[in-house]
């Protein structure tokens, strides 16, 4: 086995490892949890207008 | 939606100061822009003075615009997404303001010694080693802040946006401390350690990712957070955005190579190169249509909301400088495009179209929230809007001039006559290249009339909005 094989190993791990993101990403068991996710910028909507004390320094 | 959510008072001053910053160096960085433009077109604009000529103040515009704009850009918007998606305070407030003056330190050692003609002469990596350490410095405090707070969150789940900060932060930290490694010979002159090709490959390793983390993965998380948050409607596939992140950071490292086509180089590392700028075309895309259609069924908004425009339209120059960068890196295509204006045209359809409108569009969100108003309430909408245009139309005269000006240099300088010589000399390029120089200065000082609105159109916003404060709290202070 030379460096080769090594570099050949390193690209199937890759496709592996990308296509693993694929399926972790849209399995449909873990769809609700991301949808709660992608909510996450909005949890805070009310204090947009947050009084900030820093500021008057 | 609309429940009140415990968490700890924010720290929104490192935030304002560096939301501030951005415009004043936006401007700084593009009036530098306008002028070593218009030397091009008029070169006794250099007034035969050392310290004004065009080879000194490049580089002061790339790291103006690139470490003082887009920087600032990326601090404020990083420390106020990190903080307000984690509930959390940032880790370290002393931190936090070192890194404020550290990178502000940084920027003016850059305004004097750059037009001194102090340089290390590598590409978006031309400070001189002291302050190569200082920026390591910061940028190290940075990251533990950054990395620091996502440790301590009080949401579980890290958002998305702050992955991609925070692989934008660790791969910089990386790749800028790799690239500068010198040895120095005195104070102000230092020599790389890496010799030869090798030097050229580990720069356009950095060059490159300059490029896709600083001025793409960090401007990302800018669109994660903004994008939603304008337009009311969280993003239209959070699964995407996790194979986008994934998918566009194990491959922009490896798309450097193709700064040296044609070069000494070994061929199978540009080869190499191509074939991973060609690949990267699907995550760039892919992330740009998560954007987009995160508007689907809301795009009535963009008809009277400017800031979600500068907001939607970077995207649209994003996926239009993502198609044309891997098309520019395919050899044969290189061997038209490599050395003409058609690369400043590409760079700046990114720049100008794609980092300078998010982070504009970011800005106008977050400035009045942090005068204790709400979100994108400035002083003038309208001013926005005029703003708006002036950067759309400023961007697109640049890259057109620029276009026009690359592909008739490649085909004047490959154009043979029957007997093989050159059909035309270099300076006949030149002379031809004028008209679209001219059109350049005139695209850049329409993107920069439009940032000079912003800055007015910030200070009546703070002006206002201390006075509101003032009224609203009078025991404070």
């Amino acid at each position: 086995m030379d460096i080769n094989d090594l570099r050949g190993l390193g690209s199937v791990f890759a496709l592996i490892a990308m296509l693993a993101i694929f399926w972790w990403a849209y399995g449909s068991s873990r769809k609700k949890r991301f949808d709660e996710d992608a909510r996450i910028p909005f949890l805070d909507d009310d204090d947009d207008q947050q009084i900030d004390k820093d500021r008057s320094k | 939606m609309s429940t009140a959510i415990d968490h700890p008072e924010y720290n929104y001053k490192v935030v304002r100061q560096f939301a501030i910053m951005t415009v004043v160096w936006g401007i700084v960085g593009m009036a530098v822009g306008v002028l070593i433009a218009a030397q091009l077109a008029w070169p006794q604009l250099n007034f035969d003075t050392p310290w004004l000529s065009f080879g000194r103040l490049r580089p002061l515009h790339t790291n103006g615009v690139i470490f003082a704009f887009g920087g600032s850009a990326l601090f404020a918007t990083s420390y106020y997404i990190v903080q307000r998606t984690t509930r959390t305070r940032l880790f370290s407030d002393t931190l936090a303001s070192f890194t404020f003056w550290g990178w502000n330190t940084v920027i003016v050692l850059a305004v004097i010694t750059l037009p001194m003609g102090l340089t290390s002469t590598k590409e978006y990596a031309e400070l001189e080693w002291p302050i190569d350490i200082l920026v390591a410095l910061v940028w190290v405090s940075y990251v533990v802040n950054f990395l620091g707070t996502l440790a301590v969150r009080k949401e579980k789940h890290i958002y998305v946006a702050n992955w991609f900060f925070a692989a934008f932060m660790i791969m910089i930290a990386i790749l800028y401390i790799g690239n500068n490694l010198a040895i120095p010979v005195s104070l102000t002159k230092s020599y790389s350690i890496w010799p030869g090709t090798i030097d050229a490959m580990i720069q356009w390793w950095w060059g490159h990712n300059a490029v896709g983390f600083f001025l793409t993965a960090g401007f990302l998380g800018i669109m994660y957070y903004f994008v939603p948050k304008q337009a009311g409607r969280p993003v239209y596939s959070y699964r995407l955005s996790i194979v986008h992140f994934w998918a566009l950071i194990s491959i922009y490292v490896w798309a450097g190579a193709h700064h040296l086509h044609y070069s000494a180089l070994p061929d199978w590392a540009q080869t190499a190169g191509m074939a991973m700028s060609l690949i990267l075309l699907a995550p760039s895309w892919g992330g740009m249509i998560n954007g987009m259609m995160t508007l689907s069924g809301a795009w009535h908004k963009l008809r009277n909301d400017p800031i979600l425009r500068f907001l939607v339209v970077s995207l649209s120059f994003y996926g239009m400088s993502t198609f044309e960068g891997p098309m520019m890196s395919i050899k044969t295509v290189n061997a038209l495009s490599h050395d003409t204006d058609w690369t400043i045209g590409h760079v700046h359809s990114g720049a100008l179209g794609w980092v300078a409108m998010v982070s504009i569009g970011a800005l106008y969100h977050l400035i009045p929230i942090m005068f204790n108003r709400k979100a994108g309430e400035m002083h003038s909408i309208g001013l926005i809007n005029v703003h708006f245009w002036l950067a759309t139309i400023g961007t697109v005269l640049y890259i057109a001039a620029m276009w026009v000006n690359g592909i008739m240099q490649g085909l004047m300088w490959r154009a043979v006559n029957d007997d093989g010589t050159l059909t035309y000399s270099f300076v006949e390029s030149v002379e031809a290249s004028h008209p679209g120089y001219v059109v350049r200065v005139l695209g850049g000082a329409v993107f920069l009339t439009g940032m000079l609105i912003m800055a007015y159109n910030v200070y009546m916003t703070v002006r206002a909005a201390k006075k509101e404060n003032a009224a609203a709290v009078p025991a404070q202070a």
